[in-house]
Parts: structure tokens; sequence; C-alpha cells
């Protein structure tokens, strides 16, 4: 190994080691991702990626203990623990206390409160109120702000990118180099402008604005690329709605998906427990508003969507780019061209027990999920209560709302939210992510069909044999009262 | 600490041609529970290597003769796309791949792949097509794939060339270590810090 360090630098010199290539380039028109990219280049040598510095690393219980045991072999500390936060969400039961998780569960959940305590990295462990799924309480206690590099091992840090900042997930290797040296090797990726202009119709959200998108890109649509999410839909947006998109830029391939930072998105961050205050918020500020894509500046390429055509929509396959906008009829495989495709389409759509042609409006259903890191917040769950007050869950259906974070949990109940989902007969739970990796035994049965607020409907997401319709929380309450897959606009007066 | 190194191989393959296998299926979530990076081998592809009794499926690739021994898994298109998991390639590895070939692979599993010495090899949708045919004729094709020269080969096939981040490459022959490689740059790091503090 040290023979193969040593010829890397040797072949360079110290001189390179201090190249910043990016502030040579201030003067040309940036995008929002060059701008944060280039301020956080710590060296370059020829023939190896970029070292990256990043500012914010997120911790969980799943993707962390053979990081830390990388550490312990090698003899190192975290080294910026101020920089490091964890959290327990994947395994953690909803029923609260860790009697409900199983054995091997609780041992990840005890390995990382005792990796976090031996590094002095701040945990959200089970009993504290602000616990909650790591991308809610990013932004939630003001860790996440614009223009930051974010990581975490986990696909959906891109939801970070909402706020402005460069989001991303790492693996189980990445995440020990972030611990041990606070930086990354990165490749610079390629950008992609997602536009999306004109203005949503009533009971069409954010949601629906991304499960287009990836029904016209498809999943691997955005590899190699981070998109920036521009146009007069986005900014419309809330910053909640914002994160909806940016979670999901991962299921069209795209490591990071990121929309300019403006005046909503200060307001949420300010006054947060993590942000900054006094004189240097105002600096901060100041920055961040540097930070919107240039005019003039170019991206690799662009998509464009017109918001005011879309319906809400729903996917009706085994991946996040198989859907169709909920009135429509499913796809006929005879019209791919292409043979793989057709194949792929025809085994999605039996392993869903669909047919090709026929409405997907209707399909019974036999349990509605309303949470994880895409639609779980205060918003979230304020929509999906509007709809359902006075409403019932139909008898068929076991419906779970599952807040993403113990603070959207107290908010909620603070705001009687609890009180309608209970008359409705929903089961209230304690905040994780609970049914959208069923890593917690909160999972779908063998053959049972999901509508859910989540991201992933790959084939035994929620559980072997379950199968997973993805749809907005307002479609999500629509189809727990029909008990079928329903349309939420005509409950919507 | 030296890394996985990596020269070059010849095996026969496993054909799974089936377009943006997730890492859900390569690994199911219900077994990221682990603490360490052992046994994951056994449960590679689970769902659809074993049948609901826990028995080997006779119908899915990994289960039939010429799977045994073979170090190469020729894949469809968008092979990895989903979680982050670094399960996926430890679950590949585990089971004895050495390299996955196809027409693209989605962007984390490529690093998390190249790390634990799992050779991503690209190759045109034409070539791939006509391994795929090829090897359905010869379930004992041998492929070689040769880092060095960034060749793939197979009877009857002349060297194809294919793409590998050079640094990517550099680590894998010579068993260079990222974080240690990393940990060089501590100086330029604590410079960055007081520049932006």
């Amino acid at each position: 190994m040290e023979r193969g360090l040593r010829t890397l630098s040797e072949r360079v010199g110290d001189a390179a080691l201090h190249l910043k290539p990016g502030f040579q380039m201030s003067s040309s028109p940036k995008t929002l991702f060059q701008k944060i990219w280039d301020s956080h280049v710590v060296a370059e040598e020829p023939g190896a990626p970029t070292v990256l510095y990043i500012d914010l690393h997120l911790v969980h219980e799943v993707t962390s203990p053979q990081a830390f045991s990388v550490l312990k072999e090698r003899g190192l500390k975290v080294r910026r623990p101020g920089r490091t936060v964890a959290t327990m969400d994947h395994s953690i039961p909803t029923k609260g206390g860790y009697e409900a998780a199983d054995e091997p569960g609780r041992i990840q959940l005890r390995l990382l409160e005792s990796n976090a305590q031996a590094n002095g990295v701040r945990i959200y462990g089970l009993d504290s109120v602000q616990r909650g799924i790591v991308h809610v309480i990013g932004p939630e206690q003001g860790f996440t702000q614009p223009g930051m590099t974010i990581v975490c091992g986990d696909s959906h840090t891109s939801t970070h990118g909402a706020f402005g900042s460069l989001g991303f997930g790492i693996g189980t290797s990445e995440v020990g180099h972030v611990l041990a040296t606070q930086c990354l090797l990165q490749r610079k990726p390629k950008t992609c402008e997602v536009r999306i202009d004109g203005a949503l119709r009533p009971g069409v959200t954010a949601k629906d604005i991304i499960l287009a998108v990836l029904a016209q890109i498809g999943v691997g649509g955005g590899t190699g690329h981070v998109f920036e999410y521009t146009g007069a839909a986005i900014r419309a947006l809330d910053m909640e709605g914002r994160m909806t998109v940016c979670n999901m830029s991962i299921e069209g391939g795209a490591r990071a998906g990121m929309v300019a930072p403006d005046d909503k998105t200060f307001n949420f961050v300010n006054g947060r427990e993590f942000a900054p205050q006094g004189a240097a918020w105002d600096k901060a500020v100041a920055h961040w508003r540097t930070l919107p894509t240039d005019a003039g500046a170019t991206f690799d390429k662009t998509v464009t969507l017109d918001a005011s055509t879309l319906e809400p929509m729903v996917t009706f396959g085994t991946n996040p780019g198989q859907g169709v906008a909920i009135t429509q009829p499913l796809p006929q495989p005879s019209s791919l061209a292409d043979a793989n495709e057709r194949a792929g389409l025809e085994k999605s759509l039996a392993y869903m027990k669909f047919e090709a042609g026929k409405p997907i409006l209707g399909q019974p259903v036999d349990v509605v999920f309303l949470g994880s890191c895409t639609n779980s917040r205060i918003g979230d769950l304020r929509a999906a209560a509007g709809l359902l007050k006075g409403r019932k869950v139909a008898k068929n259906v076991r419906m779970m709302v599952v807040p993403g974070s113990q603070s959207v949990k107290l908010a909620a109940e603070a705001e009687g939210l609890d009180k309608i989902f209970k008359a409705a007969d929903a089961d209230w739970r304690e905040a994780g992510c609970s049914m959208c990796i069923a890593m917690n035994g909160d999972q779908l049965s063998p053959g049972q069909l999901a509508v859910s607020t989540s991201n992933r409907n790959f084939e035994g997401r929620q559980g072997k044999g379950g199968r997973t319709v993805l749809a907005s929380p307002l479609t999500a309450v629509a189809s727990a009262v029909a008990g079928r897959i329903a349309d939420p606009r005509p409950l919507m007066s | 600490m030296s890394a996985p190194k990596f020269s070059t191989l010849t095996s026969r393959c496993v054909v799974l041609p089936v377009q943006d296998v997730d890492t859900d299926q390569i690994i199911p979530a219900r077994f990221l529970k682990v603490t360490d990076k052992l046994g994951l081998g056994e449960k590679l592809f689970c769902d659809w290597r074993y049948l609901d009794d826990g028995s080997p499926n006779p119908k899915f690739v990994l289960n039939q003769p010429e799977a045994r021994g073979a170090q190469v898994l020729v894949a469809g298109h968008n092979f990895g796309c989903g979680s982050s998991r670094e399960h996926a390639p430890w679950a590949l590895v585990g089971f004895g791949f050495q390299a996955v070939i196809s027409t693209m692979f989605a962007d984390i599993f490529k690093g998390n792949a190249v790390k634990n010495g799992l050779i991503p090899v690209v190759i045109e949708p034409a070539a791939h097509a006509a391994l795929v045919a090829q090897r359905a004729g010869q379930p004992d094709l041998e492929i070689t794939i040769d880092l060095k020269s960034q060749t793939v080969s197979w009877l009857g096939q002349m060297p194809l060339m294919f793409p590998i981040d050079p640094f990517s490459r550099t680590c894998l022959l010579e068993g260079v270590d990222e974080l240690g490689y990393l940990q060089k740059f501590q100086k330029q790091a604590e410079a960055h810090e007081a520049a932006h503090a």
C-alpha cells in the first residue's frame, strides 16, 4: 500500500496539492452546484479524484458499524465530532422501547450509542425527544444549511439539497473516510437542470412532481448527474415540498438534487438550534444569497415538465420510474420497442399482479403507510389529516401514520392531528423509517398491497412479497378511505 | 492496511440480464442488521434465489450447475440502483464474484464495488447482447478481464476496452487503500477549515 501511495503523490509534488482550480474560474457564470463544489475542494492530484471537504456528516445505525470498526482497527478517532451527528431511525421500533426491537437490531442500536460516546459524537438516542429520521432531523435542528456539503451512509441524503446544499449518499467505506478525515474522494458529476414550469392544480403535490419526473426520465436517467430543480413550480413549493422533491433524486439515479436557496429557505433555518445566530446569521445569509446559479451558467443537460398538466401520480411497477397519472391505464409492454424494457415491464406487472391496459384506480388496498423521509413532516401530516378529518379508514385497510421525528410527533399532537388519525382508525406511531424499509417489524405480509408515501416500490421493499404503490399523502388518504386506489380530488371541496 | 488487489481474472459467468436491479434485490434490508461483513454471500439475491420454504429455487441462475465457482456476473442495464448499502458488493464478493459486466451501473454502487475489489465492467449494449446470446449456447463460456489493459474478452471476441476511473484502477492494481491516501491531506483539510471558520 505505502508504495502505491507514494507513487501517486511523488508524481505531482507538494505544490500541486494546494491547487484550488475552482477559484481560478471565479469570473465565469457558475451553477449552484459548481459554487459549492469549488468552495469545498481541499486538494486535487492529477489522475486522482478531488479531495472534497465535508461540512456535515449524518450517521445512523445501519451503515456505520463497519466504518467505526475500521477506525478502531487503525487506532483512529472521529476527526471532527462537532461536524458529525448520529441518530437512530432504520431499526428502531415505532411502538417505543428497546424491547420491541429484535436482538440484532438491539445490538446495532447499542453499538451506535457506544461508538458515538467513544468518539464524542452527538447522538439522538431512543430517549431523545428530538430523535427521528436522519433526513428529517437534519433540517429540523438547523444542522442542514445552504452551501454545505452533507453526506450520510444513506441514499436519501439528497433530501438536504432542498436547502441549496450539496447532499449525497455514500457507502460504508466512505462513511469511514469521512469519520477519519472529514474528506471524501469524489469525481465531479455532471449537472442536469430539472425545470418545472407552471403551477400545480389542487390535489397535486410535490410528490406528484417528482413521481412525474421519474416517470419521464426513468430510474437511470440521472446517473452521473446532480439535479438542480428550477422553475416557477419549484419556487412556489414550501421547504417541505422541496425536500420531498430532492429526496427522490436518487430514484432517478442522481446522487444529489438541489434547489437554490431563497427567503423561504432562510426563514425555515432561522432560529433553529444549530443555525447561526446574531451577527453570524447575517453573515451567513449574505453568503447564502450568492449561491444561486448565475445567469448564463450552463448545465450538461436539461429536463422540463409543465406542472399545470400534472395529475396525482402513482407507481404501478417495481421501481419508482414506473409511474402513471392516477386516471390513466397501465402501460402495454407491447408498446415498448426495446426487448429489455419490455421484459422489465412484464416482470414488474407480474409481480404487482396488475394487468396491462387496465386502470390502476380501484385496485384493492390492504395497507396505507404515511411516513418516511419523503413525506412524514408536519405539512404532510396536516395535509393528510385535513383530508381524513370526519372520515374513516376502510374496514379492510390498515393505516399506519409514522411521524418523521419525535418533534414532528409532538407538534402534530399539539395541533390535535393524532386525534384525527386515531378517530379515523389509523395507527399513530413513534418516529422512524418504519415500513419504508421494513427493518423494524413494521412490514407487509406476502401479497399485501400498500399505498405508501415512501420512496421505493422495489420488490419486497416493505416486506417480502409485499406490493407497493407510491403516492402522495393525499392519494394515500383517499385510498385508505376508499379501500381502493383512489383519486384525492373528488374528496377535496 | 492493504486493500484488495486485482490484476486479471478468467472465469465462467452467471447471466442475470434483468435491467434496473436494485440493491434491495441484491441484499434485502432485513439482512442489514449485521455489524460486520460476514455471511452476506449466503443471502445474495435471497428473495429470487430461495423458495418460501428456504430451499434453493432451481430456476434461479445462481442455483444452476454452471454457476458454481463463477466469478463474473453478467448483469442488466443500471445494475445496483437504489439504496447506497455497501452490503450489496459485500454480498456479491461474499458469494465469490470479482467482476460484474453491465451496460451501466448506478453511481453509488459502482463506487462501493471498486472499494471492495469488485470490478464494474461497462460494455456497449451490442457487445453485451452478443455476450448474453453466446453464453446462452455455451454455458461454460469463460470471460477474461484484464485490469491492466482495461479489457474484457471471451472466446471469439477480441479484447474490448472498458472505462474505469484511473485512480480506482491504480488502487485495485496496487492494492492502494483510499483511506490511507486521504489521510495524507490532513494539513490541507486544516487549512480549509481555518479559511472557512
